[in-house]
């Protein structure tokens, strides 16, 4: 604490921080995650909600069916060419701070489906700040992963952003 | 359907073909009746490990359907399912589409495999939405995938590409796509490109 | 089903597909309409619109407006949406609260298996079909193996087809146990949504111990399974089947007789026996209409003839009478699981014709699941001739005889078949998945029309559409 900036003469009990740091604390505490679940990843995204796992430990439980109530998307899955589109429009609709999850090999590289159907990793369609490998990752690693990003939104670090040019080098 | 195992219309009609491909039982009268009824709609009887299967001749295949959902002998309630198959490789028959109808009798505990082979520049079978309404998504699959075209059918859009796909990616001359996958010096291609001494070629 | 006029199909796709000028889905790109438009900008729509695109949203505004139904309204349900069972998307059309016309949209999660399976060794296609229909893998793999094994003209020791059936049961009780936790979750009951993901927990335990994975176990191969249970595996399976009973009749405790239930779930989703296979609808869907129809029974495999069970039916043809055909058929699995526990025959559980079975060993190490040290001492140390033969077994896989079959297996949501090709490689030529949700989503229209908007979301999660199967 510097001195002669005032603060010394608070009462004792007050903590002192700033705004962002608030904001940061405040967003880490109260992540809501959109239902998007998508193919097998997403039973374990459930599962990892129900009783063993219990999300609800880190405050992760209310799982929004509207993406406007939303500002973590949990994409667990394989994306298709056909869901893309959707998934991007349920991304654009989430108000800002947003975060992204790939849960599973799927959502992050295509995995095993190399193919026509699959897009080849969902970061080619919206940013994602955090992987979570596995196909499909156990519950604790779901839960690892969101307490990873917790870690991230504490700490103040910039999201990630999409950059296209830099796709399929 | 495998060549050892198969039969003529033309050639042979309820004789053991050389193959050894003997119908089950049960499926005896079916086939008996089918001959009867629609002797030059049947192309071929053939089968594999006790299956068996029968070719037609695309025209009349509606009214084939129908007889068999019908008939006291056949009583082919369900239809089960459609296969499209792509036979580009497999043997030399410009037919090289092909669809393969699953069919199950409760009645009588029987299954039957109608199949229809048309070709690409010709992809037209008479839809069997009429006869089993169950018809509807399996052929609009097959259409998707294949490209065949069930005249008649209700609604026959794609399913599952998205609408604006472009070409019918299960057909053998469709690219399974994929792009390349990159590792720090190395990268491995998509597995249609890979290719492998014991037979992993690309088709 | 639907009305729709048949697309001019003689003229190539590429054609018909250039005249869209709205899809499904970008109806907001359109531009903005001034009050001059706005009485008619249905039939805007429909000057626009050839009947080809998808045939959903755009497709049913244009019908709507072509019947002056004004107070029609459409909603649409999916593909992102908490009650649809996954990627599914429902195009409803209402009147007031009453739905006339409702078609399913699909292919969201299509996932082109069936094509990447061509490009795969027959043994590195159980990867693939696991992952179908994931809430039942066991299923999956146990039929693609089958279908291979009859092309092959093999079959699997006894002991592997024993521990398939044990599998498969186990796994059948855990897909149906989601199926009451997803339903539940849907029709507001959120304890049964914990009960069901709790008991399920228990089985993928017992699966995560012999297969080494939670899903997609990859654990059913060509000729028999990779890997013998543990030690320990059968004492507790049967404390789960013992558990598992007292759980099953919470379930009836707790829903059977409940007035809440029994108003959301009885009468909905009526659909007489004869539509029901006119669709092709079979499993549950089908028990629940009456027809005692299960072909571990009709076409017994894996030796299900040995076993007793009955084959649960019910007669209300609606949501309710679903959910009685699929928690007794919980507790016959249960008795199947018992009976195979105590009559598992000994002896290998794979193949031991060097041509075919797999020549990997696995074993349970203190990391988990791996190769076995005295196989890999063994090929790598022992016999150069073990070596050349792993790895081309391996490498190359099995080749399997030209031919093509259909292999049926009863999964948890109906038939589940597998036409597969053979051209005699060691590559299949085309793996065929006729999926038991693929077809009884066919009924979600029929079962639709009349309800309101809340029960069509009890009708079709009796349908258990899993859509990883329904789009593969």
């Amino acid at each position: 604490m510097q001195t002669g900036s005032g603060l010394e003469k608070l009462p004792g009990g007050i903590l002192v921080t700033t705004v962002e740091k608030l904001a940061n604390w405040a967003r880490k505490g109260s992540l809501w995650p959109a239902t998007f679940g998508l193919a097998c990843c997403a039973i374990e995204m459930m599962a990892a909600g129900a009783g063993r796992y219990d999300l609800a430990r880190f405050g992760m439980e209310v799982f929004r069916a509207s993406p406007r109530q939303a500002d973590l998307m949990i994409v667990s899955g394989r994306v298709s060419q056909k869901m893309a589109p959707v998934l991007r429009t349920i991304y654009d609709q989430m108000p800002e701070p947003k975060w992204v999850i790939s849960m599973g090999v799927c959502a992050t590289s295509g995995g095993m489906f190399n193919n026509y159907a699959i897009v080849q990793g969902v970061d080619q369609i919206v940013p994602v700040d955090m992987y979570v490998p596995g196909c499909p990752p156990r519950p604790e690693m779901l839960i690892d992963g969101i307490l990873r990003l917790h870690e991230k939104i504490v700490k103040g670090e910039p999201r990630s952003k999409l950059v296209l040019e830099e796709v399929g080098k | 359907m495998t060549d050892a195992t198969t039969t003529s219309a033309s050639t042979g009609t309820t004789e053991v073909p050389e193959g050894g491909f003997q119908p089950p039982e049960g499926l005896q009268p079916v086939l008996t009746g089918l001959r009867e009824e629609f002797e030059d709609a049947i192309r071929e009887v053939g089968g594999h490990r006790g299956e068996v299967v029968v070719e037609l001749e695309r025209d009349r295949l509606v009214e084939v359907c129908t007889w068999l959902r019908d008939a006291p002998a056949a009583r082919f309630q369900m239809l089960t399912g459609i296969a499209g198959i792509d036979y580009l490789h497999y043997d030399d028959r410009p037919e090289r589409l092909c669809a393969d109808y699953n069919l199950y009798s409760f009645d009588h505990n029987l299954r039957l495999r109608l199949k229809v082979r048309v070709t690409v520049e010709d992809p037209h079978i008479p839809s069997v939405t009429g006869v089993w309404p169950g018809a509807n998504f399996p052929e609009r699959e097959a259409y998707d995938f294949f490209g065949i075209r069930f005249d008649g059918h209700p609604n026959l859009v794609r399913i599952h590409m998205p609408e604006d796909w472009k070409g019918y990616p299960q057909r053998k001359d469709y690219p399974l796509g994929g792009v390349d996958v990159g590792y720090i010096g190395a990268h491995i291609p998509p597995p249609d490109k890979r290719r492998y001494k014991g037979g992993w070629t690309s088709t | 089903m639907s009305e729709v006029e048949t697309p001019d199909t003689d003229r190539p796709t590429s054609e018909l597909l250039d005249e869209v000028v709205v899809r499904p889905g970008e109806a907001h790109d359109l531009p903005p309409v001034t009050a001059a438009e706005q009485v008619s900008v249905n039939e805007r729509r429909v000057h626009q619109v050839v009947a080809m695109g998808g045939g959903d949203w755009a497709e049913v505004t244009a019908r709507a407006a072509a019947e002056g139904q004004d107070d029609v309204m459409i909603i649409n349900m999916g593909p992102q949406h908490p009650s649809t069972h996954g990627v599914l998307r429902l195009v409803v059309e209402l009147k007031g609260e009453e739905v006339i016309n409702l078609q399913p949209v699909i292919g969201y999660l299509h996932t082109g298996i069936e094509k990447t399976t061509e490009f795969r060794t027959w043994v590195q296609g159980v990867t693939l079909v696991t992952r179908m229909d994931y809430l039942a893998p066991i299923f999956n793999e146990t039929a693609y193996c089958l279908a291979t094994e009859k092309l092959l003209g093999i079959e699997a020791p006894p002991r592997a087809q024993a521990l398939r059936v044990l599998m498969m049961e186990l796994n059948r009780i855990s897909s149906h146990l989601v199926w009451l936790a997803t339903t539940g979750l849907e029709l507001g009951a959120l304890s049964v949504m914990l009960y069901g993901f709790r008991e399920r927990e228990e089985i993928l335990d017992i699966l995560e111990d012999v297969t080494g994975l939670r899903m997609n176990h990859a654990w059913v191969r060509p000729a028999g399974v990779s890997q013998d249970l543990p030690d320990g595996t059968e004492d507790k399976i049967r404390a789960f089947v013992r558990d598992m009973r007292a759980k099953a009749d919470e379930y009836e405790t707790l829903l059977t007789n409940n007035p809440i239930w029994l108003e959301r779930t009885r009468g909905i989703g009526y659909l007489t026996l004869d539509e029901l296979i006119g669709l092709g609808t079979t499993g549950p869907m089908l028990r629940a209409a009456g027809l005692d129809h299960d072909l571990r029974k009709a076409e017994p495999y894996c030796g299900y003839e040995q076993y007793e069970f009955d084959v649960p039916t019910a007669t209300g043809s609606d949501v309710y009478a679903r959910y009685q055909v699929r928690l007794a058929e919980m507790r016959e699995s249960l008795r199947i699981v018992e009976q195979v526990l105590d009559t598992l025959p000994g002896g290998p559980v794979m193949s031991t014709d060097p041509k075919i079975g797999w020549p990997a060993k696995l074993a349970l190490g203190p990391d988990g699941l791996g190769n076995s040290p005295a196989h890999v001492q063994h090929i790598m140390g022992e016999s150069m001739e073990a070596l050349i033969h792993h790895f081309k077994q391996v490498t190359e896989g099995i080749k399997v005889p030209r031919g093509e079959v259909y292999v049926p297996v009863e999964s948890p949501r109906g038939e589940l078949g597998y036409h597969v090709v053979s051209d005699g490689s060691n590559l299949p030529y085309r793996v065929h998945v006729r999926d038991p949700s693929f077809v009884n989503l066919q009924t979600g229209t029929p079962m639709s029309i009349g309800l309101l908007v809340a029960d069509v979301i009890a009708a079709m999660s009796s349908i258990d559409p899993v859509l990883g199967g329904v789009d593969r």
